[in-house]
């Protein structure tokens, strides 16, 4: 199976500043993926691009295998911004028709497409309703379903959670999970980490416009782990002598935080809690929440961003 | 070109649905009816009645003094120039001397500005009144004089006309229809550039100020995006020239019944045979003239040629307008500025306008018919004066090629600007910024 998004060496500069700076990466069909960065990174510029607003100034892309056109392919994506809104005066239903066709559809399979979503999502009684009679949280319900009507099999979501309550948060997940089940592989783009460790197979993180880690979920964390584990006892047994395998962080009761000194391995720790007589109840290994991987990564690069010159790069 | 159908669609169902289009259709004329008339009560009105007070102890000009329209003298040798306001009189006129060579003999006190129409129609008199004894000294009777005058006042107007020389065949000029064809026509392209084109900057604003700008083009191209509310725009305004020229014809065929010859003879003769005998049929045959002079100007160029500037001119400035909608973040102080370099050569072209009417074959009204920037407005009130005389063919043909030129160079700069402009947040961008989009390739 060939990827469903591929870039290769994506370059985007504004004058002499470059936004996107030689970026690769690929995903699956029916992944969901996760592009993170702090504000300013680039993500919007290297969307755009992936939507067709851009024409990167080198590198490919490629969809489905074959290099991305522009006009052709648009149908084949459904992309929410950031900066997202709709025509104020519209009613909601005609709203729904008109982002339909525009990318394509036919009146007809965009009456019949918008029909099935307004009734998924419980809708139906908005189609006469102004949009600007809809609430934050339901204009961004009716955005979500512009951006997928059309079935893309490349959706990209930026910050598609901002302004929901939970349970209009939860139904859009849901949505974004089946659909990735379906076979449409998604992009999302957010600051809120906790949603990607929830959603995510997939992640690359930016920052200045380059690619500073690129992998899965799991083995990002499992690269950035500190060794540290959680320990818990059943007795208030104390160490009597210093462990030489571990350090204590915390204690906390019958909890605690250790960190694993290098060249030691888990058993060894086990082994002296057993020596000490202390009973071990449960024995975690804690692993740092993409949140810490991301703040650590960032903090290494200034946040101030210097303007390159592309004459002496 | 099938995604530009869609959004011109919704642009112009979305404007021409909207109850706002119907009641300014119709209420425009209107206002426009009640600005010609009420500025023309008002000059009326404004004309004043001076009482003016004659000191006259020479005796030589004052019986010879004839109340006008706006002056009407009374004798008052008793007057003096601190109390005529007091007898109720606006000014006094009083003679000192009836020598030539005395300067300062002849004075006129008024309260308050007299305006230059008052010493105007004052010295008049009192020439006529020298020229009448100058003339009688050189043995002429008054009695002679005024059949002499009341002979010669008669020629003219019966006897003069223009005409244009149309190859072999004469044509009547007649200045006041084109005068008034190429006024109103002028004006229409000027408001409608106005009007319309602030609607596709205001669009524009929409669009970028609602965040929509980006869902939309990562469907539709900007420049289709753009295209489509431009063009929809203008099926917008023709719709509504469309309703005024129904409204027009439909006011004038109930017009024309209602003041046709017939019903006005009639009128006239049922109501009031005393007081107008023949003036009835005067007034009808005034309509018939009238009817045919209007009928006599060469409508097929001029409806012609005002739907090619009205469109062109559209769509010269409405890329440019589009531009300035798309650069602008949410200040309409912002754009107030930035719109100043378009506006200026719309008003500079009515200017024009105004002069170009008066001398239809001037240097003036030439190089503002060609210039595409002015050339909507100017050329429109040349036209009506006579085609191909004074507007050449090739001159009408050069000021419509470069017209449309024109509009394809103003799209494909604005398109430059639009493009990046519309995705653009927060940021203020001004001229040195707005070139460097235009060459970026």
């Amino acid at each position: 199976m060939h990827a469903s998004l591929k870039v290769e060496h994506l370059l985007k500069y504004f004058d002499t500043h470059k936004a996107v700076d030689d970026i690769s990466f690929e995903l699956q069909q029916g992944s969901v993926f996760g592009l993170l960065g702090p504000n300013g990174a680039g993500k919007t510029t290297l969307i755009r691009m992936i939507t067709g607003i851009f024409y990167p100034d080198a590198g490919n892309i490629y969809l489905n295998g074959k290099i991305f056109r522009p006009q052709k392919d648009i149908i084949h994506i459904g992309y929410m911004p950031e900066e997202r809104g709709l025509y104020k005066k519209m009613k909601v239903g005609e709203h729904a028709l008109y982002l339909a066709q525009l990318k394509g559809l036919s009146k007809k399979d965009a009456f019949d497409k918008t029909r099935y979503w307004f009734e998924k999502f419980e809708m139906q009684s908005w189609w006469h309703k102004k949009i600007e009679d809809l609430s934050k949280g339901m204009s961004q319900k009716l955005q979500f379903v512009t951006t997928v009507l059309h079935e893309p099999s490349l959706i990209i979501l930026d910050e598609p959670f901002s302004g929901l309550d939970p349970v209009n948060a939860n139904l859009i997940r849901d949505e974004i999970k089946a659909l990735a089940q379906k076979g449409a592989t998604i992009i999302f783009s957010t600051h809120r980490m906790e949603q990607v460790e929830e959603i995510c197979d997939h992640i690359v993180l930016v920052n200045q416009g380059k690619k500073i880690l690129d992998g899965t979920v799991h083995g990002v964390k499992e690269t950035f782990k500190k060794h540290i584990f959680s320990v818990q006892t059943s007795n208030d047994m104390q160490p009597t002598n210093a462990p030489s395998s571990f350090e204590i962080l915390s204690q906390e009761g019958k909890e605690w935080k250790i960190k694993i000194k290098e060249g030691c391995r888990n058993n060894e720790v086990l082994q002296y809690l057993i020596d000490q007589q202390i009973e071990v109840s449960g024995f975690r290994e804690i692993l740092p929440t993409l949140n810490e991987i991301f703040i650590q990564l960032i903090e290494q690069t200034p946040t101030a961003r210097p303007f390159h010159s592309t004459l002496n790069s | 070109m099938q995604k530009i159908w869609i959004i011109l669609q919704r642009e112009y169902l979305s404007r021409v649905r909207n109850k706002t289009f119907l009641l300014s259709t119709f209420l425009f004329p209107l206002f426009l009816v009640l600005v010609f008339a009420g500025s023309a009560y008002l000059t009326k009105e404004s004309i004043k009645e001076y009482k003016i007070a004659v000191k006259d102890p020479t005796g030589r000009y004052q019986p010879l003094l004839t109340n006008e329209k706006t002056v009407l003298f009374s004798p008052c040798l008793t007057c003096e120039r601190t109390q005529f306001k007091e007898q109720s009189f606006d000014g006094l006129l009083e003679f000192f001397s009836t020598d030539q060579k005395h300067t300062d003999s002849i004075r006129l006190y008024t309260a308050e500005e007299g305006g230059i129409g008052l010493e105007a129609s004052i010295l008049g008199q009192i020439k006529k009144i020298e020229e009448q004894y100058a003339l009688r000294e050189k043995g002429l009777s008054s009695g002679m004089l005024d059949s002499l005058r009341s002979t010669t006042d008669k020629w003219g107007e019966g006897q003069f006309r223009s005409y244009i020389l149309k190859g072999s065949s004469l044509k009547e000029e007649n200045k006041g229809l084109a005068y008034a064809i190429g006024f109103g026509s002028g004006f229409l392209i000027y408001i409608t550039l106005f009007i319309y084109g602030a609607s596709v900057m205001r669009g524009v604003m929409e669009e970028k100020t609602n965040r929509i700008a980006e869902v939309m083009v990562s469907s539709v191209k900007p420049f289709q995006l753009m295209m489509g509310k431009i063009i929809g725009i203008a099926g917008v305004g023709l719709t509504q020239l469309l309703l005024w020229a129904i409204l027009i014809f439909g006011l004038s065929a109930a017009g024309s019944y209602w003041l046709s010859p017939e019903t006005i003879t009639q009128g006239t003769q049922g109501m009031s045979p005393v007081a107008a005998p023949g003036g009835g049929a005067a007034m009808a045959t005034q309509m018939m003239e009238m009817q045919s002079t209007v009928l006599s100007a060469d409508w097929g160029i001029i409806l012609g040629c005002f739907l090619f500037y009205f469109i062109g001119g559209y769509l010269f400035y409405a890329s440019l307008f589009a531009a300035i909608g798309s650069v602008v973040n949410e200040d309409p102080q912002e754009a107030q500025s930035l719109m100043m370099p378009i506006t200026m050569p719309i008003i500079f072209a009515f200017i024009i306008m105004t002069a170009a009417i008066e001398q239809p074959g001037g240097t003036l009204a030439y190089w503002g018919s060609i210039i595409p920037f002015t050339s909507p407005i100017v050329m429109m009130a040349r036209i009506p004066a006579g085609v191909p005389n004074p507007v050449g063919y090739g001159q009408l043909a050069l000021s419509m090629g470069l017209l449309i030129a024109g509009f394809i160079l103003t799209t494909w700069l604005s398109a430059k600007i639009y493009r990046t402009g519309i995705l653009m947040y927060g940021k203020k961008a001004g001229w040195k910024e707005m070139l460097k989009w235009v060459t970026k390739k």
